[in-house]
């Protein structure tokens, strides 16, 4: 039987806000436990909880950019359940008229097509703290600085098909709320992470298969292999005659497996109400339209500009696009070259980025500014250098000894471009070498090209490089072939 | 000395006829004679009382004082009061001790007031009766074989013996009215969203309101000037100016519309104080009243309608309440689960636990709809009911209760008939309206209070028909016997 897959991701963005969602507490990662965690965070006995108008205005701009309606009336409601990180005995959440409504985003594959993917719809919600059961000799020790963090959690359509279109799927979000500045978008701090719902159906069946849903996926590696391994339990399953369980799994990535975590039997009757504490919100249109034109611009068309405006590859320019930080660095780089795209281009997708990886930099972190590196490619580009003394220019920038005029000049790397002198080495080597030249001149055309390179070899040693490479090659074809 | 109004105490503090050291003094040594009889104080804070009235000297001395500077108060032990026990008169509460002041406690105190100690309740101000407190029942000071009402019934017994001459109270269903009534004394439940329920511990977050209890209207007044306005810390509460509420008491009620709702003066009413709340009309009709009959249709769906909305909301309010951060836990708990239901089980009384199971199923999976949606509908009737009145009339009068004190353990095991006590009061919690309940009379012994129901921020005129009525009667001033 020819199987279907179908998939819709439920991500989880923290929003990057100074405090959390319902007080006036720090959000920022990594303090000690419990000392970002205020009277109303903990749960105190009287404590109310009070919206932070800047959590509304980063969902609204999530809504803005995925083309949802954004709901001018919108409600919190509680979702009450016990748990020992949980202080209240219930979330903050949203369950009817959520502050994001329906949406759509397209995906690229990768044979260069592209998908429409649904967003049912988005909404905001507090974060639970956190429950730690190492070093507690038995008991468990819990760290509340993450209760109250506001998150907004983005439900898809099941309109994704296998494991490649969900992580093409997230990785877009990704970016877009990284372009949109709600969210750093920090996986391993927990910053953004999904729940994937899984079933599998008949091909060419309409109605949807019994799901599993997987918890906490925290990097698009794991999305990828946990969707994989997934599938193919459900498969076996459905193969071997026997149904699947709708129940909650987790995903181990040490052993690569999923495993259940709680069946639909076990599952809470959350008791959603609204939540008497906190008012319905009322948005207008005119704040809705006042927040979109604070709006960057987003992914898709950043793109599409730098192919037009730059005449880009489609491949590059999705790449210089794939981060707001990266583009606008490239576009500071192409600026500072006196408007080499190409060359801009290829030095930030090869040497820089080669750098930056192999430092587990980032791009605003990187050592060469992207001023420093559009003045050297301008160097390039008006012969003062070559593309090879540019590798050891740009070394030198990197660690820190100035621009790429100033270590030019100290270290006396111009480029030698006086046709009289190369003219003269041309000679020399020609003169110095004659086994090389019978060589040369009694092998076929097409093996000379590869043979020039010895001579070119032995200018540039006399020159430590200098010698303009184009002039070079010109000259020695000259000679080599005319003598 | 305690026979005085705050307003007369004010004016021997202000000229100095009179310390608040030694007028807190007075207080705490008539606190500690009595409440072993009353039980209206679950905790008394001399050491900061006298502390707080030696600061409100200064501040009479320096010349910077307000009315309410250096009087004695007594705080509901709802509200959270840092540095002190804030029980909730719950045993799952026993060992709290609030790590800072609600709004309200955190007013009275700018406004230089001295707080005495905290008064008892019904746990979780659920009641009404104050039988329901882990400290015992509070005795009713006019017959100490009744109960005082509930849920603020320490607080009414207090002002009621003159254990303190003011106190804050809350309001869910009743419970600064019907003990007001009960007690013989004024209290005023405001609008809702009025006063800040921040450090109020809660109970049903869209009913709940604070308001203040006192001897006089005007008491009330000058007490619900410091009480009341925005707190951005309360969400539900209202972003408008207070008025000063003892401007308009001297005005004249010359042609005020007062409405009388045939629904409460019903079968269910005690007759005696039918004929006194139709006494106590006349006298407002002798001021320049003018009395229209009006309807208020829905009355009789208010008491199931409020006993779906206040448990489904008290069933997630309490569930902080688990044992894992503060609080009673249980002994050795064997696991999560055992922590959970045993603290739980231990630490909140037989009424909590109805309301929460009452909450929790009305909240379910597949009854959601039923009961909880169905109750917010009766909500919008009865808000409409009033709406609708108060295009005729500017006030509603009615009884506050349909009975005078009852006999401690009388209702006890009757949750029906407890529950209809509120008869009168509930659905002015469910439309969020402010009313005030002043003493009109005594039956057999027993005072009798009569409620003015108002229009949303409507509480000057409140106050204003209820000091014209203290102008005309002394039922206010009259004091129970043996508390001398």
């Amino acid at each position: 039987m020819q199987w279907e897959t179908v998939i819709g991701l439920e991500i989880h963005v923290q929003l990057s806000t100074r405090s959390k969602i319902f007080s006036a507490a720090a959000t920022a990662y990594g303090a000690e436990a419990n000392r970002q965690a205020c009277a109303v965070d903990l749960g105190l006995p009287g404590v109310l909880p009070v919206i932070n108008a800047g959590v509304i205005k980063k969902a609204v701009k999530f809504g803005l950019a995925v083309n949802a309606e954004i709901a001018e009336h919108f409600v919190f409601a509680r979702k009450n359940y016990f748990y020992p990180d949980l202080p209240k005995g219930y979330q903050i959440s949203q369950l009817e008229l959520p502050i994001v409504g329906y949406g759509q985003i397209a995906i690229r594959l990768d044979d260069g097509s592209n998908r429409i993917i649904g967003i049912t719809r988005a909404h905001l919600e507090e974060d639970a703290g956190k429950s730690l059961h190492e070093d507690f000799h038995n008991m468990t020790g819990i760290d509340l600085n993450r209760a109250g963090t506001p998150l907004l959690e983005i439900v898809s359509e099941p309109d994704l098909r296998n494991a490649q279109e969900a992580v093409a799927y997230m990785k877009k979000i990704h970016t877009l709320v990284r372009y949109l500045g709600i969210s750093d978008g920090n996986m391993q701090e927990g910053s953004f992470r999904c729940d994937a719902n899984i079933s599998i159906r008949a091909k060419g069946d309409t109605k949807l298969g019994t799901r599993a849903e997987i918890k906490n996926l925290n990097s698009f590696r794991f999305v990828e292999q946990a969707i994989l391994h997934e599938i193919d339990r459900q498969i076996d399953i459905l193969e071997s005659g026997n149904k699947v369980v709708q129940e909650t799994r987790l995903y181990d990535p040490d052993k690569n497996e999923t495993r259940a975590m709680r069946s639909k039997e076990e599952a809470n009757d959350y008791r959603y109400f609204p939540d008497p504490d906190l008012l319905p919100v009322e948005l207008s249109r005119d704040d809705i339209e006042s927040i979109r034109t604070e709006l960057p611009e987003l992914p898709d068309a950043k793109r599409q500009r730098f192919i037009k405006a730059f005449n880009l590859s489609e491949y590059d320019s999705s790449n210089l696009t794939i981060s707001r930080e990266l583009a606008d660095y490239f576009e500071a780089t192409v600026q500072a070259s006196g408007g080499e795209a190409k060359l801009s281009a290829n030095w930030i997708m090869g040497d820089l980025s080669a750098a930056l990886n192999k430092e587990n930099k980032d791009i605003t972190k990187s050592p060469v500014t992207a001023n420093a590196l559009g003045g050297m490619i301008k160097r390039i580009k008006d012969n003062t250098i070559s593309g090879k003394i540019a590798k050891q220019i740009f070394e030198d920038m990197w660690n820190g000894e100035g621009d790429a005029d100033t270590i030019i000049e100290v270290r006396g790397l111009k480029q030698v471009s006086d046709s009289g002198l190369i003219e003269k080495l041309v000679d020399e080597v020609i003169a110095a070498n004659p086994d090389q030249v019978e060589q040369f001149r009694s092998s076929p055309g097409e093996k000379q090209g590869k043979l020039i390179g010895f001579f070119v070899g032995q200018i540039m040693k006399k020159t430590q490089g200098k010698a303009n490479p184009q002039q070079v090659n010109a000259l020695l074809n000259k000679k080599l072939t005319a003598g | 000395m305690h026979q005085h109004t705050l307003t007369e105490l004010s004016q021997l503090l202000q000229s100095k006829q009179l310390s608040s050291e030694e007028m807190t003094k007075t207080y705490l040594a008539r606190a500690e004679k009595f409440n072993p009889l009353l039980n209206c104080y679950i905790s008394l804070s001399p050491e900061r009382a006298l502390q707080q009235a030696r600061a409100a000297d200064k501040r009479i001395h320096q010349g910077n004082a307000g009315p309410l500077t250096g009087i004695p108060v007594t705080h509901k032990d709802i509200y959270c009061t840092d540095g002190l026990k804030t029980s909730c008169a719950s045993k799952m509460l026993d060992n709290f001790i609030a790590p800072y002041n609600a709004t309200v406690v955190e007013k009275l105190n700018d406004a230089g007031m001295v707080t005495l100690g905290k008064s008892n309740m019904d746990e979780f101000a659920m009641g009404s009766s104050n039988e329901n407190s882990y400290y015992g029942a509070v005795l009713n000071p006019w017959d100490t074989a009744r109960v005082p009402g509930g849920s603020s019934g320490g607080s009414a017994c207090a002002i009621a013996a003159r254990l303190t001459p003011v106190a804050t109270g809350t309001d869910t269903g009743g419970s600064i009215r019907q003990p007001a009534a009960l007690c013989g004394i004024t209290g005023l439940k405001p609008t809702y969203g009025r006063v800040s329920r921040y450090g109020m511990i809660a109970y049903a977050s869209s009913l709940d309101q604070g308001g203040p209890m006192a001897q006089t209207a005007e008491d009330a007044a000058l007490l619900l000037n410091a009480m009341a306005g925005f707190d951005k810390r309360d969400s539900t509460c209202v972003e408008l100016p207070v008025d000063d509420y003892t401007a308009s008491l001297n005005n004249s009620i010359q042609g005020l519309k007062i409405g009388l709702p045939k629904q409460y003066f019903g079968d269910a009413l005690d007759s005696n104080i039918g004929d006194l709340i139709h006494t106590a009309i006349k006298q407002l009709q002798q001021s320049g009243a003018i009395i229209h009959e009006i309807e208020l249709p829905n009355t009789h769906l208010s008491i199931p309608a409020y006993y779906v909305v206040a448990p489904a909301e008290c069933s997630s309010n309490l569930s902080r309440f688990d044992g894992v951060r503060f609080g009673y836990r249980c002994e050795d708990p064997k696991d999560l689960s055992d922590l959970y239901c045993r603290s739980r089980g231990e630490g909140f009384g037989k009424e909590l636990k109805n309301r929460i199971m009452i909450g929790t199923y009305v909240l379910s999976a597949g009854y959601y709809d039923a009961y909880y949606l169905k109750a917010q509908k009766i909500r919008r009737l009865i808000r409409d009911d009033f709406q609708q009145a108060f295009k005729e009339v500017e006030v509603i009068i009615g009884p506050t209760s349909p009975t005078t004190a009852f006999k401690l353990g009388e209702r006890t095991d009757d949750p029906v008939s407890m529950y209809l006590s509120d008869i009168y009061t509930v659905s002015v919690n469910l439309a969020g309206l402010p009313a005030i309940s002043v003493p009109a009379g005594f039956v057999a012994g027993l005072p009798v209070g009569m409620q003015i129901i108002g229009n949303y921020f409507s509480e000057s005129r409140l106050l204003n028909t209820a000091y014209q009525f203290q102008q005309k009667t002394d039922w206010h001033r009259t004091l129970p016997e043996g508390y001398n």
